[in-house]
C-alpha cells in the first residue's frame, strides 16, 4: 500500500542535531532546587503475615508498590521474596520470608 | 502542513524555543484532571491508580508508587502535542536514597577509569566549555505498558504512560570523552548517578553503553529539557540521554562516567533488565531454553490520542482520529489503521517530523461502517521497516510491549 503524498513540507529526518546557537535564549545558568519529595505512610492491611511484611519491606520502598502487583501465584510471590534478599540485600530473615510469601499468597494469589 | 488542524493548543518545538516559560508547560485548567482517581480497566489485580499533584516541579501525574517514585504522565497529556511537558514527564527511580537539593556550584561529573586524565567538570565547565547539540527523543521505559500483558507479571505496573518526549539541550557524550582521552583498549562506559541503594551491599544502579555507541555524537549529557533545566525528579542537574534506547540507560543525576577496559560485570547489566532473545522478545509462558538479553533499542509503537476505548462515535460518518507514534531507534515511516479487525490498513497522515527518535502526531478520518461495538486499530511502522506486531508480546518480566494497540469504541 501506498503512502498518500500529503506532506507538502520537506522531512526533516536528518536535522535533528542543532546548533545550540540557533536556540532563542539558551540556558546558561542552572538554578539549586531544594524540594521535598513526599514520604508514604501506607501499610499493609493486616492479617497473618502483616507485621512481618510491614516490619521487612517498607525500608526499600512503600506498600503501593506491592498493592498495585497483579495477583500472582505462590512460586511467583516465592521468586519476588527470594530476589529482594538475594539481588537487593533486603535483610529478612528465613521466618519472616516464609510468612512474608504466606500473605502475599493470601492476599494476593492467584490459583 | 497546517498543524493547528492537528490539535489546538499544540507543543512545538518552535514555540517551546520561544521562550514558553514554566507556566505555558504546565497545568492547564482543564476539568478532566479534578478527578483523583484513573481506571485502566485490567482485570488480573488493582486496574486504579490515583492521580497526585503532591510530586516537587510536577503537575498532576498517575501515582503507580510513593518511594522511590513512579510516577506515570496520564493519557490525555499525549493528545496536547508531541512534546511532552516538563511537569507531566514520567519519572522512575530504582533507589529511594537520591538528594532532593542539590548545590550547582558544587555538583561535579567525574570522568574517570581507563583515561589519559580524570576529569572533575562542573555544571560551568558543562554548559560553557563543550559544544552544545540539541535533540528530541522519546524516554520509554522498558517495563512500558506493562499492565496489559496477560497473563500478568510482577514489576512496575506501567499503564501506556511511561514515556515522555522531550527537546533535550546538552553537550555530546563523545565531546566528554575526548577531552578526558579514552585509552586504547576501552571497552565500555559506565554511567552513574547521585542515587545509592538502600541496602548495603545492594547494587547501585549504573547502567553501561559499548564504547563506540557511547562514542556515536548522538548520545548526550542533557542539561535542558524544553528549553529549561531538569526537574529534580527527572534527573537535575545532568541525564544521559540514549536516543532511541530504554530509558533504564538515560542515567539520572549522572555525576560520574567512567571507561572500563573489561565488560562491565555489575548487576543491572549481568542480571538485570534482561528479555529473551527471541522475535519480538516474545515466549510462552513457562517457556524455558532460551537466552536473554539485555534489552537495548525501544521499538515502534502508535497510539490513538482522542478517542478512548468506552467513547461513542458517529457510524458511517467521518470521525477525526488523531494519535502520536515512535519509529524506536529511527523515525516514523508509515502510521496505518484498521477498523476491520486488521485485515485491512488506511495510512494516516503523518505531522511534523520534530526529530526521529521523538513522538510525531499522525491524523485521520475513520468511518466506521455499523452502529455497535466497533475497534480502530493503530499501526507503526519504522524506516528500518521494521512495524509492530499484531500476537501480544510476552515474556516473564513484561519488556517491551508493542503489540497494535486497539481502541473499542461504541458507534451509534
Amino acid at each position: 500500500m501506498m503512502l498518500r503524498p500529503l506532506l507538502p513540507a520537506p522531512v526533516l529526518v536528518s536535522a535533528i542535531l542543532l546548533s545550540g546557537a540557533s536556540l532563542g535564549s539558551p540556558i546558561t545558568t542552572l538554578k539549586s532546587p531544594r524540594v521535598e519529595i513526599p514520604a508514604s505512610d501506607l501499610v499493609f492491611p493486616s492479617g497473618p503475615g502483616s507485621e512481618q511484611i510491614n516490619g521487612n519491606c517498607l525500608t526499600c520502598h512503600s506498600a503501593d508498590h506491592v498493592l498495585n502487583q497483579p495477583s500472582l501465584s505462590k512460586e511467583a510471590w516465592e521468586e519476588v521474596v527470594a530476589k529482594m534478599i538475594r539481588a537487593y540485600k533486603a535483610p529478612v530473615n528465613a521466618d519472616d520470608a516464609e510468612k512474608i510469601v504466606e500473605y502475599l499468597a493470601t492476599t494476593k494469589g492467584r490459583p | 502542513m497546517d498543524r493547528q488542524k492537528f490539535v489546538p493548543h499544540p507543543m512545538t518545538r518552535r514555540n517551546l524555543l520561544r521562550g514558553a516559560g514554566a507556566g505555558s508547560l504546565g497545568l492547564m485548567p482543564v476539568p478532566a484532571w479534578a478527578r483523583t482517581m484513573v481506571d485502566f480497566h485490567v482485570p488480573g489485580g488493582p486496574s486504579t491508580r490515583p492521580i497526585t499533584t503532591a510530586y516537587p516541579q510536577k503537575g498532576p501525574m498517575v501515582l503507580q508508587r510513593s518511594s522511590p517514585p513512579w510516577l506515570e504522565t496520564p493519557f490525555e497529556v499525549f493528545d496536547k502535542g508531541v512534546f511532552t511537558p516538563n511537569d507531566q514527564h514520567y519519572v522512575s527511580w530504582h533507589w529511594a536514597t537520591f538528594p532532593s537539593e542539590i548545590d550547582v556550584d558544587a555538583f561535579r561529573l567525574t570522568v574517570r577509569g581507563h583515561v589519559n586524565q580524570t576529569l572533575s567538570l562542573s555544571l560551568n565547565d558543562i554548559l560553557r566549555g563543550l559544544p552544545r547539540v540539541e535533540l528530541a527523543a522519546v524516554s520509554q521505559c522498558a517495563g512500558a505498558s506493562r499492565l496489559y500483558v496477560q497473563p500478568r507479571v510482577a514489576g512496575a505496573q506501567w499503564a501506556n504512560g511511561s514515556m515522555s518526549n522531550a527537546l533535550w539541550t546538552g553537550v555530546r557524550l563523545r565531546d566528554v570523552l575526548d577531552r578526558a582521552g579514552v585509552k586504547p583498549g576501552a571497552r565500555v562506559v559506565r554511567f552513574g548517578g547521585l542515587d545509592e541503594a538502600v541496602m548495603p551491599g545492594a547494587p547501585k544502579f549504573l547502567k553501561s553503553l559499548d564504547l563506540d555507541h557511547a562514542r556515536d555524537g548522538e548520545v548526550m549529557i542533557a542539561f535542558a529539557m524544553n528549553g529549561e533545566q531538569l526537574p529534580l525528579l527527572n534527573g537535575f542537574p545532568l541525564k544521559l540521554v540514549v536516543p532511541g534506547w530504554c530509558a533504564v540507560y538515560w542515567i539520572k543525576m549522572l555525576n560520574d562516567i567512567e571507561v572500563l577496559d573489561k565488560p562491565d560485570d555489575n548487576y543491572w547489566t549481568t542480571t538485570g533488565y534482561r528479555m529473551p532473545d527471541t522475535p519480538h522478545g516474545t515466549v510462552k509462558p513457562g517457556q524455558t531454553g532460551y537466552k536473554l538479553v539485555p534489552v537495548t533499542r525501544i521499538l515502534p509503537r502508535s497510539f490513538v490520542t482522542n478517542i478512548k476505548s468506552g467513547d461513542t462515535v458517529k457510524a458511517g460518518a467521518p470521525t477525526a482520529t488523531r494519535g502520536i507514534s515512535f519509529g524506536g531507534d529511527c523515525g516514523v515511516a508509515r502510521v496505518d489503521l484498521s477498523i476491520d479487525g486488521g485485515q485491512s490498513w488506511r495510512p494516516a497522515r503523518l505531522g511534523d517530523d520534530e526529530g526521529k527518535y521523538g513522538f510525531r502526531q499522525w491524523q485521520t478520518e475513520v468511518t466506521v461502517p455499523s452502529s455497535g461495538p466497533q475497534s480502530i486499530m493503530v499501526r507503526c511502522t519504522n524506516t528500518n521497516n521494521e512495524t509492530q506486531p499484531t500476537f501480544p508480546v510476552w515474556n516473564p518480566a513484561g519488556y517491551m510491549f508493542n503489540t497494535i494497540e486497539t481502541t473499542h469504541v461504541i458507534a451509534a
